[in-house]
């Protein structure tokens, strides 16, 4: 039986004309119709929506649409996306304002979940599924049908030759019917003469190939809503505990709970970089960075080592090592000698030398509000302009540098207010380049006090932190799975021939005249050579028996 | 080490001038073909998409004709794809013009050169400690060997040396680009392509260039050779000596679908190691964008290939703009577009 195609499958075209040739096919053909030209009377609603769905299975249609992916996804390589770069799109908003507005309506912005984006892909596999489901079924009984009659004329066909053999029809016959079972075929006798398949895993593949693009699809869709995603900053010595309030930033799936995360605790002790210069350049170069933490779960500790291609595994999620800096620890007194601010503050590496920026509130046990700005440089040189510069990412000198504000710093108004930003708005300057003090300089160990008799801030250890994301996907498997039988089934349908031998002996005075022919279905490069080599055999089995 | 780094360039321009002498000489090649009298000429007067066929086997030629006798399209008559029938096989065969001298020589010199360039690639890589793929140039440098090697590989099985001129100007041309306009020293690797999937998933892109260029070359020759059938004008007269556009056309397709099984699995390792090094397995980075565009691409074409109307000129375009997104991806994408990708060394 034929695999089933689309009517404009150029297999179906050969088909039909095989067809109508093979007056043994002829009696079957309807068992496919969809693949011979029917002409069709004037179509009603049934017969309209026949032909809708039978424009959407055809293969232009699936060509159309493969193209029009391939296209559609390119406006999201020019333009930054909010899934991948959310910076660049505000960077985008602010140098070009309306053509912002514009691509922002079309969904530029978004586009692999915009709606013309879905629609092509969605159209795709529903254009997809529609030729698979009756392309599966009729393959399931294709695998339990026998290969099909003999044709007619032989010497029509692909690498037709016949032999004369000195041996009867039936010895002939059960000669060939060895060779071409060695040959894994399927062989179906049909009066004198064998109808022969092989390669029905090619289809299988083919199926396989295309369900398992479906299966990527459906995990995406369904197992995607149940996973998450968070980020968080720990500094070493600081334990980061699985649970939804402890996160810096978290994305949840469409289906995610609060119960689904898995409790269990990580405590970082130590962050270890690597780093090399670069003897062309002269620039610091990282080689390797390590972070060893602890892990907690059930009372249980175990030490884990974490890298940027090296993943850890714990309970369900996988922990990824995303950046790393450093963390002055500062201690702030009041005026009378109180600690109001004793903590390691995360700062932010702005260059390769790890030149970060840190932000500081004190809202309270001081006379003012206190916010502060500042600058670490961990390996620390005074350039000729007077301003600051770090040479090397390793705390060779470290400074810290403030410019600190009084005022109210919009802590108490209940509003959310991002940790890692100051809104000097409104604020007093009482230390800095536009302040009446020169900014504060220290080093490690070093203590300054503030203006105006308002406290002391001393720079008292440093500790570097790292930033991990926390990843539940459980699409990860399924994902897996599929995409290796795309793979898999990729292979087997293009290397792995479908074709038909047929073999028909003829009584003759003085033996059997034996003619072989061969026909392919899809791209069969060696089919010839494959007619002719079982012609050979079949001789040479043949051969031995004229001599006993 | 550092010595070692010199020898690979040195290699690099020795090997670049043996593969210009090898162009020249495939390109005299093609000439000489064009003053020789054509054999195929007088058959393709005669041809139809079946006619490749007369040059096998008797048999199976008394067959053919039969079957073009009889007019109907028959599945013999739609796909003439056995090799062995297109005469691909027999340099006497439907590409009637032997080896002539200049094709012996420039092949002879194409793997002097391709021998110069694989001790460059190699002594890059002994050089670094590594594989000689984590940059810009030294991916255009891997990628040209193999499409080279793939070429000199495929003359073993086919005689495709009318591809030369084209293979070997690429190779030369990139090579040019490569190491005057992307040349770095060796450097450490970076924390995040520390992974053994840099020498799997790398190597496979390297080896689907090499297959996608040969097939785009195919295409491109299948292109010309079925202007050349359709207009009755003289032109290029080397053309008439290349096999039938409907060879072309099918030697393309088995050198694409290789390309494109070592893309896919490209694509699938590149995912499983983004998932390692970067937490998510597919995140429309710039570059996984147009490694999906390509794949995209190369699906649609094996698609036309299946596709009544769409076989012919029309896939050859697709396989051709599928090897440009190649292109595309590695210069266009890895300079000017950000994305995760930024590894170029530039």
């Amino acid at each position: 039986m034929e695999p089933l195609r689309p009517s404009d499958h150029i297999d179906a075209e050969a088909l039909a004309a095989e067809r109508a040739e093979s007056s043994a096919e002829r009696e079957r053909s309807g068992e496919a119709s969809a693949a011979s030209a029917i002409a069709q009377p004037a179509l009603g609603v049934v017969g309209w929506l026949r032909f809708a769905w039978r424009q959407l299975t055809s293969m232009r249609t699936a060509l159309v649409l493969l193209l029009l992916l391939a296209v559609a996804a390119i406006p999201g390589s020019l333009v930054p996306q909010r899934s991948a770069d959310p910076n660049g799109v505000v960077q985008y908003r602010r140098n070009n304002p309306e053509l912002y507005d514009v691509l922002n309506t079309l969904q530029v912005f978004d586009t692999y979940t915009s709606v013309w984006f879905s629609a092509i892909y969605l159209l795709l596999f529903v254009s997809l599924i529609g030729c698979i489901i009756p392309r599966t079924v009729h393959h399931a009984r294709a695998l339990r049908a026998a290969p099909p009659k003999t044709p007619a004329r032989l010497n029509r066909l692909v690498g037709y030759r016949a032999t004369d053999a000195p041996a009867d029809v039936e010895t002939a016959l059960e000669a060939a019917r060895a060779e071409l079972r060695r040959r894994r075929y399927r062989v179906e006798r049909y009066g004198d003469s064998l109808s022969a398949e092989r390669g029905y895993l090619r289809e299988t593949g083919n199926l396989v190939f295309h369900m398992a693009l479906v299966g990527v699809l459906a995990t995406i869709g369904f197992a995607g809503g149940f996973g998450y995603n968070g980020q968080k900053v720990i500094v070493e010595g600081q334990t980061f505990v699985n649970q939804l309030g402890t996160y810096d930033s978290f994305n949840p799936g469409r289906f995610f709970d609060d119960v689904r995360l898995d409790p269990y605790g990580l405590r970082l002790d130590e962050f270890d970089p690597e780093y090399g210069i670069d003897r062309t350049t002269g620039q610091a170069q990282p080689l390797d960075f390590t972070a060893t933490l602890t892990e907690v779960t059930g009372g249980v500790e175990r030490e884990r080592q974490l890298k940027v291609n090296e993943p850890l595994s714990i309970a369900g999620t996988t922990v990824y090592l995303l950046g790393n800096g450093f963390a002055p620890v500062i201690t702030i007194r009041n005026g009378d000698g109180q600690v109001v601010f004793d903590e390691p503050v995360p700062y932010l590496p702005q260059d390769a030398n790890l030149t970060s920026l840190g932000i500081i509130k004190v809202p309270q046990g001081l006379d003012e509000q206190l916010g502060m700005i500042g600058f670490l440089y961990p390996s620390a040189i005074q350039l000729d302009s007077g301003a600051l510069s770090s040479v090397f990412p390793e705390p060779d000198q470290p400074v810290l540098t403030f410019n600190a504000f009084t005022g109210d710093l919009g802590l108490d108004d209940g509003v959310s207010r991002n940790a890692y930003a100051l809104d000097t708005d409104g604020l007093t300057p009482i230390a800095g380049r536009d302040a009446p003090a020169e900014p504060l300089v220290l080093g490690l160990g070093q203590t300054v006090s503030l203006p105006d008799g308002l406290g002391t801030v001393e720079f008292r250890d440093l500790r570097r932190f790292v930033s991990i994301e926390i990843h539940h996907d459980p699409t990860q498997t399924g994902v897996l799975i599929f995409s290796l039988l795309v793979l898999g089934g990729l292979i087997v349908s293009l290397f792995v021939p479908r074709r038909r031998l047929w073999v028909v002996a003829t009584s003759t005075a003085d033996g059997v005249r034996l003619e072989y022919a061969g026909l392919a279905r899809g791209d069969d490069p060696g089919l010839e050579q494959a007619v002719a080599d079982l012609a050979d055999a079949h001789s040479q089995r043949l051969a031995p028996t004229l001599e006993t | 080490m550092e010595n070692l780094v010199a020898y690979s360039l040195v290699a690099v321009y020795s090997a670049m001038g043996v593969y210009t002498i090898a162009f020249i000489l495939f390109t005299l090649d093609l000439a000489k073909r064009s003053a020789a009298p054509s054999a195929a000429d007088a058959a393709e007067a005669a041809r139809t998409e079946a006619a490749p066929v007369l040059n096998a086997s008797s048999a199976s030629a008394a067959g053919a004709v039969r079957a073009a006798a009889g007019g109907a399209a028959t599945a013999t008559a739609v796909r003439p794809t056995s090799s062995r029938a297109s005469g691909l096989d027999t340099p006497g065969g439907a590409a009637p013009v032997g080896a002539t001298r200049f094709q012996r020589a420039a092949v002879a010199l194409a793997a002097l050169g391709w021998l110069l360039h694989l001790g460059a690639v190699l002594t890059r890589g002994i050089a670094a400690e590594r594989v000689p793929w984590a940059n810009m140039f030294e991916f255009g440098l891997t990628a040209t060997a193999m499409g080279m090697g793939t070429f000199l590989g495929a003359l073993l099985w086919k005689d495709v040396r009318y591809l030369g001129a084209y293979i070997s100007g690429f190779t030369l041309l990139s090579l040019g680009i490569v190491t005057t306009n992307f040349y770095v020293d060796v450097v450490p690797t970076p924390p995040p392509l520390q992974s053994s999937w840099l020498v799997i998933h790398v190597l496979v892109a390297t080896l689907a260039t090499g297959f996608f260029a040969i097939g785009a070359g195919l295409s491109i020759m299948q292109l010309i050779r079925s202007r050349a059938a359709a207009s009755k004008a003289e032109g290029l007269r080397f053309v008439h000596t290349l096999p039938g556009a409907s060879a072309l056309e099918s030697l393309a397709y088995r050198v694409n679908v290789v390309g494109f099984v070592f893309w896919t699995f490209t694509l699938i390792a590149g995912a499983i190691w983004a998932e390692r090094a970067w937490g998510r397995y597919w995140g429309w980075d710039t570059k996984e964008v147009w490694t999906f565009i390509i794949w995209t691409l190369f699906a649609g074409y094996i698609h036309a290939r299946a596709t009544r109307g769409w076989r012919g000129d029309r896939s050859a375009w697709l396989a051709i703009i599928g090897f440009s997104a190649v292109i595309f991806n590695y210069t266009v994408v890895n300079l000017f577009f950000k994305g995760l990708h930024s590894y170029s060394g530039l």
